[in-house]
């Protein structure tokens, strides 16, 4: 059942990664300075955890592939991220808001990690943990600077939110996957991170004086592979010079 | 190869010219007083041809931020300045667990780090270091409950946050209302 774990690892290994590469395109493009300086600062932490997960997946699959093959030369049906991470960056909102609603979700699952059975899961979970509080308490802080600021800038916060939310769901089911990483002890059950994770957005959203959307039903598939329209385009920039120079180095 | 050379240099002596590796982006703080050196372990001759009957000298470090692109300068930078007192079979090696803090910086680094105009920690990263609690996103919001940061230059602790992110993963922006220099702050972590 190694396999189960593989694709558990490639999933924590794509989050980071295809959300540090959504970031990383904000750069010289940030409304302001700090800004710009906060998106690739969590970017590079975020490709950093990538590098970690991917290069344990590589070994526990035993194939010979390094964190480079698995994020260089798969297809997007081979990716397991989350839909949410893969949604365009959009307006600067709509990139605060998805970070912040990853940024909750994401240390909740840490911090389950951080007490895996597995040592290799639970030191690389206690490092980025360490990293994401940082992350969250940014995400939090201009989700509530923008929702609680203009009429305008609420407006499209709540926008954001409500198109959002439907991404934001599918990590709280469980599949085979999951079911068998959680009986091992090597991950916390994927449903029991839904009560803490909407009890912080609830705190969050009331002090940005944003409505929790009452939107029931979701979109699910990006961890079996099933991915929307924009994961492709993303992963032809992130994949250029490889597709196009196989083995290039420098 | 002197004959000098095959005998082991002592820990302390190997600590001291690891303690002139500076980290590449605050080159005032060398790797051993950042905390990130966390042990050298000999390792015997293996017959190779680089030992010179030394044996293998492993340093195990420590990444700061897991996306630190410092860390291939600094494993770089050790294996160079070991070689250059005749260590020749260099090892570097990561070790994850536990993860680094603050905490590990010596007083020296943080006094150097002032008197280089960056402000050294306030306070102790206790309670982040294994990661494994969840943040309570309530108090996280709530306004005081960062240590204040003395400026560098002036030493008030009239400064004002402008960028929770700066030069470096490891840093946030300052300024200081009293002096209004705008100041580098290692953040704890």
């Amino acid at each position: 059942m190694q396999e189960a774990k593989f694709e558990y690892l490639l999933r924590l290994g794509d989050n980071a990664l295809v959300l540090s590469q959504r970031l990383g395109a904000w750069c010289g493009h940030g409304p302001a300075l700090e800004e710009d300086l906060a998106l690739t600062n969590v970017a590079l932490d975020l490709l950093g955890q990538a590098r970690m997960w991917l290069s344990y997946a590589g070994e526990v699959e035993g194939r010979g592939r390094d964190e480079d093959a698995l994020a260089y030369l798969r297809d997007g049906g081979e990716f397991r991220n989350l839909l949410l991470v893969e949604q365009p960056n959009g307006h600067y909102g709509d990139t605060v808001m998805r970070q912040f609603l990853f940024d909750a979700w994401h240390q909740h699952l840490l911090a389950g990690l951080g007490q895996s059975s597995d040592p290799r899961i639970a030191e690389i979970a206690q490092k980025s943990a360490k990293e994401v509080r940082y992350h969250l308490q940014r995400s939090a802080g201009m989700v509530i600077a923008l929702g609680d600021g203009t009429s305008l800038s609420q407006k499209r916060m709540q926008g954001s939110l409500e198109q959002l939310w439907p991404y934001a769901q599918e990590w709280f089911e469980s599949d085979d996957v999951d079911t068998w990483c959680a009986d091992q002890g090597l991950a916390p059950a994927a449903p029991t991170l839904a009560a803490p994770w909407r009890a912080s957005v609830e705190v969050v959203m009331a002090r940005a004086t944003l409505a929790m959307p009452d939107y029931v039903g979701h979109q699910r598939g990006g961890r079996q592979g099933v991915h929307t329209e924009h994961l492709g385009h993303l992963l032809a920039e992130l994949q250029f010079v490889q597709r196009a120079y196989p083995g290039a180095r420098w | 190869m002197s004959l000098a050379a095959t005998t082991r240099p002592s820990r302390d002596q190997l600590l001291a010219w690891l303690d002139s590796v500076m980290d590449p982006e605050v080159p005032v703080v060398s790797v051993v007083g950042l905390g990130i050196v966390r042990d050298i372990v000999w390792h015997d001759a293996q017959g190779g041809q680089n030992d010179a009957g030394m044996g293998t000298l492993q340093v195990i470090v420590t990444p700061t931020y897991s996306g630190c692109p410092a860390t291939e300068v600094i494993a770089l930078s050790i294996r160079v300045a070991l070689q250059s007192h005749g260590v020749d079979a260099v090892e570097v090696t990561t070790q994850l667990s536990p993860a680094w803090t603050t905490d590990w910086m010596t007083e020296t680094a943080r006094e150097a780090l002032r008197q280089y105009g960056i402000a050294p920690p306030a306070g102790p990263a206790a309670g982040l270091a294994d990661g494994s609690q969840v943040i309570d996103i309530a108090s996280l919001l709530h306004a005081g409950h960062q240590p204040a940061v003395p400026c560098p230059q002036c030493g008030s602790t009239r400064t004002r946050l402008l960028s929770q992110f700066g030069s470096t993963a490891c840093k946030a922006l300052y300024r200081c209302n009293s002096c209004l220099e705008p100041f580098d702050y290692f953040k704890p972590h």
